[in-house]
């Protein structure tokens, strides 16, 4: 059970929590100008790492914010964790 | 019967308190302090249990929560049976009964004991490689096999205690009380820590506390007696709390550990009632100091399970601790100086020791030749080969063991003997380090894994850590614990401690026989009776990977969890194949350390509170109209509400007839709803609904449809404008949570820049549907000066309203098709409400109706429930409904998806209606749909979603979704059912006034 430091809130238990996947996978702005294969890879292709990855998170049973984490999913380390719309890391 | 085997009194037990209790229906006697293992040991009684497969006696192998085969049903045939619990644990109190486990007709004569004798035809894999075949049998093995298998008998009634769950924040943890536990937990304490010191026994101080090491000394004086001392002084420490009987069940990541804390397990039944029996600490520290010492290992031999072969260690704390003795002629069987150490304990207190057999060839240590000054004979460089005796061991065979420890030569030399104590050496307890996500690494010199990577913030000390003497345990402990706490000083860095180096142990998993192996029996697992021969038939037959092994032989998968011997089927592995233990690796250990019980589990989540439930506002008044209720998601709502005895179908027929020929009354007030505000709410709706939203008027509703981004229905409901940048949007019942939720991420996520509020009001208000011939002169006479003309009040607008000064919105719109309003009431006024519209409505006859009516009435209409006739692969193109999916909007959640190919396949599962060709049929909702009867294998279409009898068309009517159903209209169908085929005609989904007249009338 991690201990996630919500960036509105403060450190909190992970039950107030839910995941929402991997992060920084845009909307695209105009949808009906792809392909099939460039819908599906927004609609379905999603990255399961062993390591470190980026993920959106809601603080569901609190301020009901999302943001983006950094997660070693090897050792479940939370290395970073931000509001979206900032920019991710570079590494 | 009562012998007595006690040999002095022990300080431990209170021998002027004697306590009775029953094992296996015979009365014995044993004194405060006792476990059931130290008093059954005292009266003699070794044979307690059988094993699982092979029915062998067994007998008490260990003192602590690692025993594998003294397991016990207590309490049998009460509601507090419990199976399978260690009798090693279980402290007597006046009263306890126990009874052995997996045997029949009773331990002594076990009829199971046949698969003993055959058991060269019950190798590994056994049940897998014989009720393979042939297939079709399977079903009458299992009643077989689930007949002859399982341990202990589950209880069968409710569970009369009660149990709790406690979250606990600490500064540091500390598990385990022993020496290194003691020190770490008071030097955490004096350092303004807020410690939690917790351990699994009823008392502190671990293996120190009742041996008497000659050879261990602290501050001169003996390490039990300074300990004692250290004990003492836990008690005038302010920010430190200690927690006996409290076993640390499972260790999560970022220090987040599950104990469960026993609280009544040792009363009598008297003192047990309304007391919680045991409570769950959730325990989250900031830091975690593990200190739960090594268990000793057994050793590998031929028949090395026989009652009466106990684990050194454990002959000398029940003689020690509970001042029992094991046997009148023991032996101990080693490969390192602690059995040495055991034999002078009971030689000091008079036990006779006549052997002690040592596969080393010799050791210098103090204790050992201590031993032989003491007369003790001493056979190096031998092994056991073989024990005798079936119900209690009666002798052993030894022979001399080579110079690379592969075989034996020589003469066998028979040991008489009714108690062999075997020390294979230590292993530490990394059990809650790995479960924590710790790394191991194995040590080749001791033959350990030992602790290596910490994910979180935690060490280990002592012996856990593989630390086995006493100076280097404290030595090591305090650089450790000034490191870890960030201290300066220990209270214990200048105290003189002298301790014994030891001669190292030499180690054989497997130790050979003068008998093939194939006709030996090597226990590795004694609760699921793996030998070594499973092992190497398991490797030989192609299993590498140790986890394979481990589930192929069972090996490890007992209650137990072979905390006595995995390290030998790992090491057995490793020689087998020819591998090292560091590379092979370990299986993964998992929580619990020691099985919980589900009481402990759940704590007072049970009965009614098991889950969480809503109820509306007007729920007394359901209960005073006799509703019977139905779960939708959290809430309870009334389903059918039925008169004079009627059964569901017949108060459904009348309460759907009512609604449509006068006026019928539901409790709506469970429909999730959003309020919406900002300057961009329309743009929003636009977004997230399929439809146009920027032209609907204030005042008015719209019915929207909300899809996922694959385009598949996600939701439904009316909205209404309310002002210009105010709209109040309702969602389905079960989706409310999902459906802010989906909303607030897009608004956070993708359209940061509309300027959008949400804010569930779901609970805030209660609403009254009204609908029927009669509806609006009921609402004439509640809202008496509201204009209720076509003109005014159309269908799907909404006006504000007063009754008696207390708002309230009413909105015209209908899910029946009748002429209906939704009336939406502050939620404390729900109940008056209510009141009001039964009482305004009487000379109606408005009837309440539930939501098994409401159904019905909107199948007669062909209106869709999200959830029952969609699951999620359903676009509105399936649903027939392209009418609600706007062409001009350039975008909305889910339309791209809509273009894709597979979504525009005619052959999609569309939705229809069905009619049976016989009135009377009611089909079955999830009955599979077919178009022709004798194809081979026969095309399943599709299935029916809705189904019922309606009362105001007087026939049998059906929803389904069928591929390609769109295209067969009129088209006759087959619905294969178990006994009889039922013929039906593709129809309109829309049965019932088609032309919508009566929303209007």
């Amino acid at each position: 059970m991690f201990i996630i430091n919500c960036p509105y809130c403060g450190e909190r238990d992970q039950q107030e929590f839910k995941a929402g996947g991997e992060a920084h996978i845009e909307r695209p702005k105009q949808p009906t100008e792809l392909s099939d294969d460039e819908w599906a890879e927004y609609l379905f292709m999603r990255k399961n790492i062993k390591g470190v990855q980026f993920e959106r998170w809601n603080h569901a049973h609190g301020c009901r914010k999302w943001f983006n984490m950094v997660r070693d999913t090897s050792n479940d380390e939370i290395k970073l964790v931000y509001k979206m719309g900032e920019k991710p890391p570079l590494e | 019967m009562s012998a007595n085997l006690r040999v002095k009194s022990s300080e431990f037990i209170d021998e002027t308190h004697r306590i009775s209790f029953k094992f296996n229906g015979k009365t014995y006697y044993g004194f405060k302090g006792d476990t059931l293992a130290s008093a059954l040991l005292a009266n003699n009684v070794h044979l307690v249990g059988r094993s699982f497969k092979y029915h062998r006696p067994r007998g008490i192998m260990t003192a602590g929560s690692e025993e594998p085969n003294a397991i016990v049903q207590v309490n049998d045939n009460t509601n507090r049976t419990e199976p399978n619990v260690r009798a090693t644990e279980i402290e007597i109190y006046e009263g306890l009964e126990a009874s052995s486990q997996n045997c029949w007709p009773n331990v002594n004569f076990d009829i199971g004991g046949i698969n003993n004798i055959i058991s060269p035809f019950l190798p590994a894999g056994f049940y897998y490689k014989t009720f393979m075949w042939p297939a079709s049998f399977w079903e009458k093995y299992e009643f077989f096999i689930r007949h002859s298998a399982g341990l202990g008998k589950s209880p069968t009634e409710k569970d009369p205690d009660i149990y709790d769950h406690r979250n606990i924040h600490c500064d540091v943890l500390v598990v385990g009380a022993g020496i290194s536990g003691i020190l770490a937990a008071k030097n955490a304490a004096k350092n303004n820590l807020k410690t939690l010191l917790v351990e699994e026994k009823n008392e502190l101080g671990g293996a120190t506390i009742y041996q008497n090491r000659e050879f261990n000394k602290i501050d001169n004086q003996s390490s039990s007696d300074w300990i004692k001392k250290e004990i003492n002084e836990l008690k005038n420490i302010g920010n430190l709390e200690v927690k006996t009987r409290t076993s640390v069940a499972a260790y999560h990541g970022y220090n987040y550990l599950l104990a469960r804390e026993n609280l009544t397990d040792h009363l009598e039944k008297k003192d047990k009632n309304n007391k919680v029996r045991q409570r769950l600490l959730k325990i989250r520290a900031k830091k975690v100091i593990l200190a739960t010492g090594a268990l000793e290992r057994p050793l590998v031999f031929n028949n090395n399970d026989r009652p009466g072969i106990i684990l050194s260690t454990a002959v000398k704390k029940y003689a020690d601790f509970f001042g029992v003795k094991c046997g009148e002629k023991n032996v101990f069987f080693t490969n390192n100086d602690s059995a040495y150490e055991s034999a002078l304990c009971l030689h000091n207190k008079g036990i006779k020791v006549d052997a002690i057999v040592d596969i080393r060839d010799n050791s210098n240590s103090k204790i050992v030749k201590a031993v032989e000054q003491a007369g003790i004979k001493i056979y190096w460089s031998h092994t056991v080969v073989d024990t005798n005796g079936y119900r209690r061991l009666s002798n052993i065979s030894i022979m001399r063991l080579s110079n690379d420890g592969m075989t034996v030569t020589g003469k066998r030399i028979n040991i008489s003997c009714d108690c062999l104590g075997v020390a294979g050496g230590w292993t530490p307890a990394v059990h809650l380090f790995t479960q924590s996500g710790g790394k191991l690494k194995f040590d080749e010199d001791n033959d350990v894994f030992l602790p290596n990577k910490y994910l979180s913030d935690q060490i280990s000390v002592g012996s856990c850590n593989g630390y086995f003497n006493l100076k280097e345990i404290i030595n090591k402990l305090s650089i450790k614990l000034k490191e870890f706490l960030k201290i300066d000083q220990t209270d214990f860095d200048n105290i003189a401690i002298e301790s014994e180096e030891e001669t190292p142990k030499r180690n054989i998993w497997l130790l050979p026989s003068d008998k093939a192996i194939g006709k030996t029996k090597p226990f590795v697992d004694y609760q699921n009776d793996a030998t070594a021969k499973d092992i190497k038939l398991a490797l030989r037959e192609g299993f590498r990977s140790i986890e394979h092994v481990k589930r192929y032989t069972t090996t490890g998968m007992g209650t137990d969890q072979g905390k006595l011997g995995n390290m030998h089927a790992l090491g057995i592995i490793a020689d087998t194949s020819g591998v090292k233990m560091g590379e092979l690796g370990t299986t993964t250990f998992r929580p619990p350390y020691t099985p919980l019980t589900f009481g402990t589990i759940v704590g007072r989540n049970v009965g009614e509170y098991f889950d969480v439930f809503r109820r509306t506002a007007m729920n007394d008044c359901h209960i005073e109209n006799k509703a019977e209720f139905e779960n939708v998601g959290q809430w309870k709502r009334g389903w059918y509400y039925p008169v004079n005895g009627e059964t569901m179908h017949q108060a459904v027929q009348r309460e759907s007839k009512a609604a449509r020929e006068s006026a019928g009354i539901l409790d709506a007030s469970t429909l999730g709803k959003i309020d919406i505000q900002g300057s961009d709410a329309s743009e929003f709706l636009n977004r997230v609904y399929t439809n146009a939203w920027s032209k609907l008027a204030i005042g008015k509703c719209r019915y929207g449809l909300m899809l996922n981004e694959d385009g598949m229905v996600y939701d439904d409901g009316v909205t209404t404008r309310l002002g210009e940048n105010h709209y109040l949007m309702t969602t389905t019942t079960g989706g409310a949570a999902n459906v802010l939720a989906k909303l607030e991420d897009y608004l956070q996520t993708e359209w940061p820049e509309l300027d959008v509020y949400l804010t569930s009001v779901t609970d805030h208000y209660a609403t009254a549907s009204v609908c029927g011939p009669n509806s609006k002169k009921i609402l004439k006479k509640i809202f008496p000066d509201l204009d209720f003309s076509n003109e005014s009040f159309p269908h799907m607008s909404f006006k504000e309203a007063k009754i008696n000064n207390i708002k309230c919105r009413v909105m015209r719109i209908s899910f029946t098709g009748e002429h209906s309003y939704e009336i939406n009431i502050q939620a404390s006024f729900g109940k008056s409400l209510w009141e009001k519209c039964i009482e305004t409505g009487k000379e109606f006859n408005i009837t309440p109706y539930g939501t098994e009516t409401m159904h019905l009435l909107r199948a007669e209409k062909g209106f869709i429930i999200v959830g029952q006739d969609t699951d999620g692969t359903m676009t509105p193109i399936d649903l027939q409904m392209d009418w609600i999916v706007s062409k001009k909007k350039y975008d909305f959640i889910g339309k791209r998806s809509l273009y894709r190919s597979d979504t525009m396949r005619e052959d999609r599962k569309q939705l229809v209606g069905l009619l049976t060709d016989n009135p009377n049929i009611i089909l079955e909702e999830g009955a599979q749909i077919v178009s022709e009867l004798n194809q081979n294998p026969i095309q399943m279409l599709g299935h029916v979603t809705s189904s019922y009898f309606s009362p105001n068309l007087n026939k049998s009517i059906a929803l389904a979704v069928v591929r390609g159903g769109k295209d067969m209209m009129g088209k006759k169908l087959f619905i294969p059912m178990e006994d009889k085929t039922i013929s039906v005609t593709v129809a309109n989904p829309v049965f019932f006034d088609e032309e919508n007249k009566r929303l209007n009338a």
